[in-house]
């Protein structure tokens, strides 16, 4: 270890949490350097977001102890963590979208008065030290994200931290962000500030990280120091984590499937750029499936709406909508699925107006959405897998015969599926609602992707899923759309849409802004240009 | 017709106005600042009466309107605690103990009253005027706006050093992150629960004070019902003004205008029928509903309790 005189060590030792049915983290212990990157690595439900709640104070361990600088601190509460210096940047932001940055910044100061001169001037500090520019009246809703974030780091280090914890912040951001993060990542080390960065990309932690922990199921399984990432070529330190990522799955492939299945898992990990694969089909050629000319929705009024929307998707067509979550992703998916109405504009399907054509009408024609929503508007929890899988048949033969339901044929036809997609749950009969959300999710494109199914809508399909089942998933849409099937692809993941689609279009504030054609060269920047473009503006 | 709008009558028309407008204000203002902290309160109708019955009892026996308002505001705490261990400490839902509160708040000073003082109607007589030196010689806007009693003086001065609370400080700025977003809150390294508490209890006070208000100087009496339906009134105004009390104080003036408008007409000459003027404070009501009611919108996280940890 490079510890000097000065540097301080925040120890983790020997946590555990369990929740109920899973232990989060078993017997975690590492060592936190100040004026280091501590890159911590692994699969969604490793257990990173826990350990960062512990450190929050958001949690406490069921047994363990967190030391600073020797003596050990009790993290009972938020307030102890802020007190202690140690700001998190959550994965979900914690600001309060109707308050003005500046109001972000002060939410939690003591004294009786808003000390609005005092906190303008810390704002100041903080945003040179970033070196960045926020305009501390601007209402919070109306930043980009990546502003967002970059007043979540500053409110994090609000009281002069002495730990910055960021969980997951390169999730959502355009290309070009993360390339800024990074430079003010970069300027907080320098500070001599302790910095933890929680990824599931290998790129970010070989490029961003000084050292490397990897958690699996919980516990801590491998760590690089400072000085093996140091010699580490790019290679070797990949080869490295994903050993310690997948050990034991790789280790069971065996032979000459170990390679394979480390390139996959390599791949997974997001350890390189993504790159598309399939050679560019010329889909000029082919039939128009969906066709939307300059369409707007009508809603409720609570999210943004799509306006003037038009876009065409082929036969065979995977069509990613790339954009910041909430940009009216969900309108432009409602409102082919037929869940949303149009206040103008035409919608044609097969060259067909299906405008006015109902939920279920468009249904039975072959349009399939796949909501984002996967626990609440896609399955009913409290209803059986089997229920499920049948849902959007509600009275049709052979499920329902003269308005009663036929448990044999839902049986017959909901463990069909359940082989067919590998849903793993105990029976048929198992509540949909306890069972896992790649398990979920896989239910969900068991009832749409089937029986028909001509167009696909899908809204962040992989969010928050495990990366087997996200591997799965993707793998199931290139099928559909090898097989003919067109997808509507929305998503705020870009490595996935540069994997699966063939053409990228970039939505804002419910407008398309700007379209890419995936042929492979430089489309993250490219798709990342319209996005930053505009959102944020002048950048 | 119109040598009727001399200047008594404006003068009794700018003060009916006041007394109508104030109950309504108090308890709006007290149920702003619960929902601005994420507690709906359905109770009010029940707190209100029963801040009202306490005044009116406690300034019956001490004869001393300032001790009756104060007795007022504790009542209207000791109702709100009701919402304070069940909704916010237990998280039960908000809708169904705000209804319970209302009732048990009817039935209680109901048949309370009815047990006490059934006898003959009792009057608590007027308060005494407090005229500002000055001011209160002006014609028309002097008698009917600065001889208020001194309990108005001190009622504004509270509303308006709460907008200025909400806006301003620490304290408003903790209150309004808990009704939208009580993680940020918690994250920032304030206490959900003890925001919320302060609210609940502060927004209790004033609904109980808009009670006794109500009892002690605008009709000088209590009966039962006496409320009739003002509580429910202060929730369309404190959804419709979005957490702003300058607006909550403009619509109840508004709500006071609409009561005091129907006498006034009588007594210019319109003859309106009696069911007309009663009616229309609710139609005016509903009117800025049907107007306005796009536009209201309510903190994201009002009725949701909070558990740290949950999402």
């Amino acid at each position: 270890m490079t510890t000097t005189a000065t540097s301080e060590v925040i120890s983790l030792r020997g946590i555990t949490k369990a929740f109920p049915g899973v232990i989060a983290n078993d017997d975690v212990s590492l060592d936190i350097l100040s004026g280091q990157v501590h890159c911590l690595l692994g699969e969604n439900g490793a257990g990173k977001s826990t350990l960062i709640s512990i450190l929050a104070g958001m949690q406490q361990p069921d047994s363990g102890s967190v030391s600073i600088g020797g003596s050990v601190v009790d993290i009972s509460s938020p307030k102890v963590a802020v007190d202690l210096g140690i700001g998190v940047v959550h994965q979900h932001s914690t600001l309060v979208p109707a308050f003005t940055v500046l109001e972000n910044l002060m939410l939690g100061e003591s004294g009786v008065m808003l000390d609005k001169k005092r906190a303008t001037e810390r704002l100041g500090e903080l945003a040179d030290l970033l070196g960045v520019e926020i305009d501390p009246h601007a209402l919070t809703a109306d930043l980009g994200l990546g502003q967002q974030q970059q007043v979540e780091i500053a409110k994090a280090m609000w009281k002069g931290s002495r730990l910055l914890v960021l969980d997951e912040p390169t999730s959502m951001l355009t290309p070009q962000a993360i390339e800024h993060l990074g430079e003010s990542i970069e300027r907080v080390k320098e500070r001599g500030l302790a910095v933890v960065l929680i990824t599931h990309k290998l790129r970010e932690a070989y490029a961003m990280g000084d050292c490397v922990t990897i958690l699996r199921a919980g516990r801590n399984v491998g760590h690089i120091s400072v000085e093996e990432l140091a010699a580490y070529s790019e290679q070797q330190a990949q080869d490295a984590i994903l050993a310690a990522m997948f050990g034991d799955d790789l280790a069971a492939g065996g032979g000459a499937d170990a390679v394979s299945d480390l390139e996959e898992a390599a791949e997974l990990a997001g350890a390189t750029a993504a790159t598309r694969e399939i050679p560019a089909i010329d889909f000029d050629s082919r039939p128009v499936r969906l066709e939307l000319r300059d369409v707007s929705s009508k809603g409720g009024g609570r999210d943004i709406e799509a306006e003037g929307v038009s876009l065409t998707v082929r036969e065979g067509e995977i069509l990613g909508i790339a954009g910041i979550d909430g940009h009216g992703q969900g309108a432009l998916s409602e409102l082919v699925a037929g869940q949303r109405s149009a206040s103008s504009g035409t919608v044609l399907f097969d060259g067909d107006d299906i405008t006015r054509t109902g939920v279920r009408s468009r249904q039975q024609l072959g349009v399939r959405y796949v909501t984002d929503d996967r626990l609440h508007e896609g399955t009913v929890g409290s209803m059986s897998v089997a229920l499920n899988l049948v849902i959007k048949r509600i009275g049709q033969a052979p499920f329902w015969r003269f308005g009663r339901i036929q448990p044999k044929a839902v049986d017959t036809e909901a463990v069909r599926l359940i082989d067919e997609y590998g849903i793993r749950t105990p029976s048929p009969a198992t509540r949909a609602g306890t069972l896992s959300g790649g398990n979920i999710q896989k239910i969900l494109l068991a009832r749409e992707l089937t029986n028909g199914a001509r167009l696909v809508v899908v809204n962040k399909p992989t969010y928050g899923l495990d990366l087997k089942t996200v591997h799965l998933v993707r793998e199931l849409l290139i099928d559909f759309a090898a097989g003919g099937g067109s997808v509507l692809l929305l998503s705020t993941d870009l490595d996935e849409l540069i994997e699966l689609s063939h053409r990228i279009e970039v939505i804002s504030r419910g407008r398309l802004v700007g379209g890419v054609v995936n042929d492979g060269v430089g489309t993250a920047e490219k798709v990342g240009h319209y996005m930053t473009g505009a959102i944020e503006g002048t950048d | 017709m119109s040598d009727m709008l001399t200047a008594a009558f404006v003068t009794v028309f700018i003060a009916t106005v006041i007394s109508q407008a104030m109950p309504l204000m108090l308890a709006a203002v007290g149920e702003t600042i619960g929902e601005q902290a994420g507690v709906l309160n359905l109770g009010i109708e029940g707190v209100m009466l029963i801040g009202a019955y306490t005044g009116f009892v406690v300034t019956l026996t001490t004869g001393d309107f300032w001790i009756g308002m104060l007795a007022g505001a504790v009542g209207g705490i000791v109702a709100n605690l009701a919402m304070l261990v069940l909704n916010v400490w237990l998280g039960l839902n908000q809708i169904v103990i705000g209804l319970a509160v209302t009732l048990i708040g009817e039935g209680i000073t109901s048949v309370l009253y009815l047990q006490n003082y059934t006898t003959s109607p009792t009057s608590l007589g007027a308060q005494p005027k407090l005229a500002i030196p000055g001011l209160g010689d002006i014609p028309v806007i002097g008698p009917s706006l600065f001889q208020q009693s001194g309990i108005f003086w001190v009622c504004i001065i509270l509303i308006l050093g709460l907008a200025f609370g909400l806006a301003r400080t620490n304290w408003g700025l903790s209150t309004r992150s808990a009704g939208q977003k009580p993680s940020s809150l918690d994250a920032a390294g304030g206490n959900v629960m003890r925001t919320r508490s302060i609210a609940v209890l502060l927004s209790g006070a004033l609904v109980g004070l808009g009670g006794a208000y109500l009892a002690l100087l605008t009709t000088a009496t209590f009966s039962p019902m006496l409320t009739n339906g003002l509580g429910f009134i202060a929730i369309v105004i404190t959804m419709l003004s979005r957490g702003r009390i300058l607006v909550v104080m403009i619509t109840s003036l508004v709500y006071g205008l609409a009561v005091a408008i129907g006498p006034a007409l009588q007594v210019i000459g319109f003859t309106v029928p009696a069911d007309i003027i009663k009616m229309l404070p609710f139609i005016i009501v509903i009117v800025m509903l049907i107007v306005f009611a796009r536009s209201s919108v309510v903190p994201p996280a009002l009725g949701t309790p909070y558990t740290r940890g949950a999402r």
